[in-house]
């Protein structure tokens, strides 16, 4: 939200008080005067504080953004906790009583015991499937695969993308040419496609390699955002004052160009998380993605499918964690867009808009 | 402009090629094609074997390959195509016409209704941001952004149509679920609308009264058993869209345009009677050419009222007219409704779930033409939904973007109505960026699609790779892939003519 009548952000509101400014402020609009008023105590607010820490107090002001986050914290515990962690060389134990490949004896017809008045967790909080699975132990450790996957994934695909996009940007020329037309080519295969026929090659190797592998086909949409962010700041003076100081060229992308993109490169690696997610559980929906004996969530709603009839709730679960997670994901995405946005400022609620207004009113009669 | 295009196309064809190159590669050596008869015990093993590696051209190395498929591409410009035979040796090409209809269909449709829908939601959340109905519509949005499409597509299909068949067994609408829709319909109105709280109450009241006595009345003449709309609510309809269609188009105040619109309703309802007689003998080309008429009458009409801006009035008189003959098209197809939901390969369960279309239906082409209309409509929603949540979000920001530039203050300086800046000034300029990411979104939706046709059991392109990649069949992967490479890069081509009637420096500069 620019306003073009209203100071420059970053500059100071105080030198605006000359007679000229006066007179123009009395001819602008009402609105344009509150926001102006918005504009003052926001910078007044900044003062003297670093980028990085106007940025994360914006996002601790984001609702959306913290109510996701501690969401999200919350089933990340609750998902390695519970059936604990059993990768590689850690192994540890969880404090829930089944195991995720357990079978146990039927209870109450294998509905979820979960209620919520009086509230009580019982044996076998959501469900059990006709084999004595416990419903919740497998959705926890698909809820585990599932966000691990997401993880590698968004890691990989930044890494690879942050790179190809920086050097494309930095070099431009020949090798610019060359990455952008690479990256034309993954861009032009639907990422399904793409994605499903490599996911069947390695879906054996476990479900790790296989998340580095679908990190290496979704980079491409990061690349062309960096691209253009860092073929902007090449052109700056902070990078001629660099070079001049006799920094290498990889200094000046990794020390001086990068932070200034982090922006943008945060905020994608949110919103490709988000879509790994889903990208993921649709591939281990159509059989290309982890495969038995492990589970993820995708994976959970095609087995549950033919007995949606008869157990709806073993369905309902994976898809519910999907969607939390992507969702609180999206979420964070959002809130961290807006903290990055310069043009975004904090709308102020009508009591403090009222108080800066009667603040002003009083400098004026002074005046 | 003709320049600029060619080369976009000839740019978007040889990254084509080389992608299918890769894709070859990937999928050729993307497990072992011989696996199962590896492991079989069949007396006649070796002669299956080499049956498999004859169709597949398993002795030629991969990347060569590749070359002998794409020579049978080729050899479509002589008017041979040919993508090569599957693994049990059947022609892919004919495979392939037969999936490839059911999908585009899906595909499209959804995308279409997408972007109208979501541009449509996106550009009123940006007229009343941070509005109550803001804040909403952006929740929904991210909601339905994060939702996996087939588990949305199995709810769907397990709840809306199951329970809507249940329902049209006996379509009574209880008195307290035309209560309770009521009031949640008076609700959502009041978001929407906002304003004082006077006028929110207003709002509520009449909403949710008219929600209620539509309801009572559907279910008290058994509306839902036997549709129709007749000429009487074609005619209240039609008199609100012409109303509506004045209203975007160039305002109330030009009378010429409202008399017009006005004029279009009056024939196409006169005309009622005699295209029923006409309808009777219809098939699609008969329809698309009445529906072109009915046009050409609507821009003659807006012609005719003549005045200083002549084309203002022929617009909307066209644009009006494509809509109310919708209405009166529509009316066509619920008369036939109970001919079909009571047809016995149907049996009165009429919203389908399985499949593209019904079996052995047979019927005349209003009663075909309800059977793909239930069978899309639910692939279509799940897709829909799931891409209707970027639309909106993308056009809401872009048109904010639009109202904050300088010329849109000036337009608003000038004295024009707000109106004409939304319309002309910012709606123009925000569809720029909406095209370009249109376009790009083009491969999300066939990977939905790939998605919901599982789901809804569809024999189409999906199913087609689905059944394909295990086996390690790499030319019906092929000729999906080509299909959805080249719908891509005509959807591209169709973006970048937008593109240029949008913005005119394209076609100045190219």
């Amino acid at each position: 939200m620019t306003n073009p009548l209203g100071p420059i952000p970053g500059e100071d509101p105080d030198k605006f008080d000359t007679e000229r400014e006066q007179q123009r402020e009395e001819h602008a609009s009402e609105r344009s005067d509150s926001e102006q008023t918005e504009n003052a105590i926001e910078l007044k607010e900044v003062e003297g504080l670093s980028q990085g820490r106007i940025v994360f107090r914006r996002f601790l002001r984001h609702k959306g953004a913290m109510i996701s986050l501690a969401i999200l914290v919350v089933v990340v515990v609750l998902a390695f906790s519970s059936i604990g962690i059993n990768v590689g060389p850690i192994v540890t134990s969880g404090w829930w009583h089944w195991g995720y490949s357990q079978i146990a004896p039927i209870v109450n017809n294998g509905e979820p015991t979960i209620t919520l008045w009086p509230f009580s967790i019982g044996e076998h909080p959501f469900g059990q499937d006709e084999i004595g699975h416990d419903a919740f132990s497998r959705v926890m450790r698909g809820a585990q695969q599932s966000i691990m996957i997401t993880v590698v994934i968004g890691i990989v695909a930044t890494a690879i993308g942050v790179t190809v996009g920086a050097l494309a940007g930095f070099y431009r020329g020949k090798l610019d040419a060359f990455l952008m037309r690479l990256t034309d080519l993954i861009i032009i295969i639907p990422l399904i496609l793409l994605t499903a026929i490599v996911g069947k090659k390695f879906q054996d190797s476990g479900s790790f390699v296989f998340a580095i592998v679908i990190g290496l086909l979704i980079w491409t949409g990061l690349a062309r955002l960096v691209r253009g962010e860092v073929l902007g700041l090449r052109e700056r003076e902070f990078v001629d004052a660099a070079r001049v100081a006799g920094a290498s060229n990889m200094r000046i992308i990794f020390r001086h160009i990068l932070p200034n993109a982090v922006g943008v490169i945060i905020v994608n690696t949110t919103l490709t998380m988000a879509a790994a997610i889903l990208l993921e559980s649709a591939l281990s929906f159509l059989g290309f993605g982890v495969i038995p004996p492990d589970v993820s969530l995708g994976r959970l709603i095609t087995e549950y499918q033919t007995s949606f009839n008869t157990r709806p709730w073993l369905f309902w679960w994976p898809g519910l964690f999907i969607i939390i997670i992507a969702l609180t994901i999206n979420f964070i995405g959002d809130g961290l867009r807006d903290a990055f946005d310069p043009r975004q400022r904090r709308k102020l609620n009508r009591k403090a808009t009222a108080a800066a207004a009667a603040e002003r009113e009083k400098a004026a009669a002074k005046a | 402009m003709a320049t600029f295009l060619t080369r976009r196309f000839l740019a978007s064809i040889l990254v084509l090629l080389a992608a299918s190159f890769i894709v070859y590669q990937l999928a050729a050596n993307s497990g072992d094609p011989l696996e199962d008869l590896r492991a079989s015990s069949a007396r006649n093993k070796e002669e299956q074997m080499e049956a498999r590696i004859r169709n597949m051209q398993l002795d030629v190395p991969s990347p060569l390959r590749y070359f002998l498929w794409l020579g049978g591409v080729l050899k479509g410009f002589i008017g041979q195509f040919d993508l090569g035979v599957d693994r049990k040796g059947q022609a892919v090409t004919t495979q392939l016409g037969a999936a490839m209809g059911s999908t585009l269909q899906l595909v499209t449709t959804a995308l279409l209704i997408a972007i109208v829908i979501g541009v449509a939601i996106g550009i009123t959340t940006a007229l009343r941001q941070y509005s109550a109905y803001d804040y909403g519509v952006t929740f929904i949005s991210f909601l339905f952004f994060s939702l996996p499409i087939f588990w949305l597509a199995v709810m769907l299909k397990q709840y809306l149509a199951i329970g809507f068949n249940d329902f049209l067994e006996s379509p009574v609408i209880p008195p307290e679920a035309i209560i309770g829709i009521a009031v949640v319909s008076g609700f959502v109105w009041t978001i929407i609308l906002g304003g004082e709280v006077k006028r929110r109450l207003i709002t509520f009241a009449v909403a949710g009264a008219a929600t209620a006595a539509a309801l009572t009345f559907l279910s008290v003449t058994n509306w839902f058993s036997t549709p129709t709309l007749g000429p009487v609510v074609i005619a209240v309809l039609g008199a609100g869209i012409a109303l509506l269609v004045t209203t975007l188009s160039t305002g109330l105040s030009n009378r010429r345009s409202l008399y017009t619109s006005f004029a279009v309703v009056v024939f196409l309802v006169a005309a009622y009677f005699p295209l029923q007689y006409a309808f009777a003998y219809a098939t699609l080309p008969i329809i698309l050419g009445l529906s072109a008429a009915v046009v050409v009458v609507g821009v003659v009409i807006g012609w005719l009222f003549a005045g200083p801006d002549r084309w203002l009035s022929a617009r909307t008189g066209g644009i009006t007219a494509l809509l109310v003959g919708g209405l009166v098209l529509l009316d066509r197809f619920m008369q036939s409704w109970s001919i079909y939901a009571n047809s016995s390969a149907i049996g009165g369960r009429p919203i389908g779930t399985i499949g593209s279309q019904t079996p052995d239906l047979g019927g005349s082409f209003w009663v075909t033409g309800i059977d793909t209309f239930t069978h899309l409509l639910l692939p279509t929603a799940a897709l829909l939904l799931s891409s209707l949540a970027g639309y909106t979000r993308y056009s809401r920001a872009s048109l904010l973007d639009v109202m904050n530039q300088d010329y849109i203050r000036t337009a608003r300086a000038k004295g024009l109505s707000e109106r004409t800046v939304v319309m002309r000034h910012a709606f123009r300029n925000a569809l720029i960026p909406i095209t370009t990411i249109i376009a790009f979104d083009f491969g999300a939706v066939i990977g939905g699609a790939i998605v919901t046709e599982r789901v809804f059991g569809w024999s189409g392109m999906g199913a087609m790779f689905i059944n394909a990649l295990p086996l390690v069949d790499v030319n019906p992967i092929m000729g999906v892939f080509l299909v959805t490479g080249i719908s891509a890069i005509v959807f591209n081509l169709v973006a970048d003519l937008v593109y240029s009637a949008l913005d005119p420096r394209i076609r100045v500069t190219a």
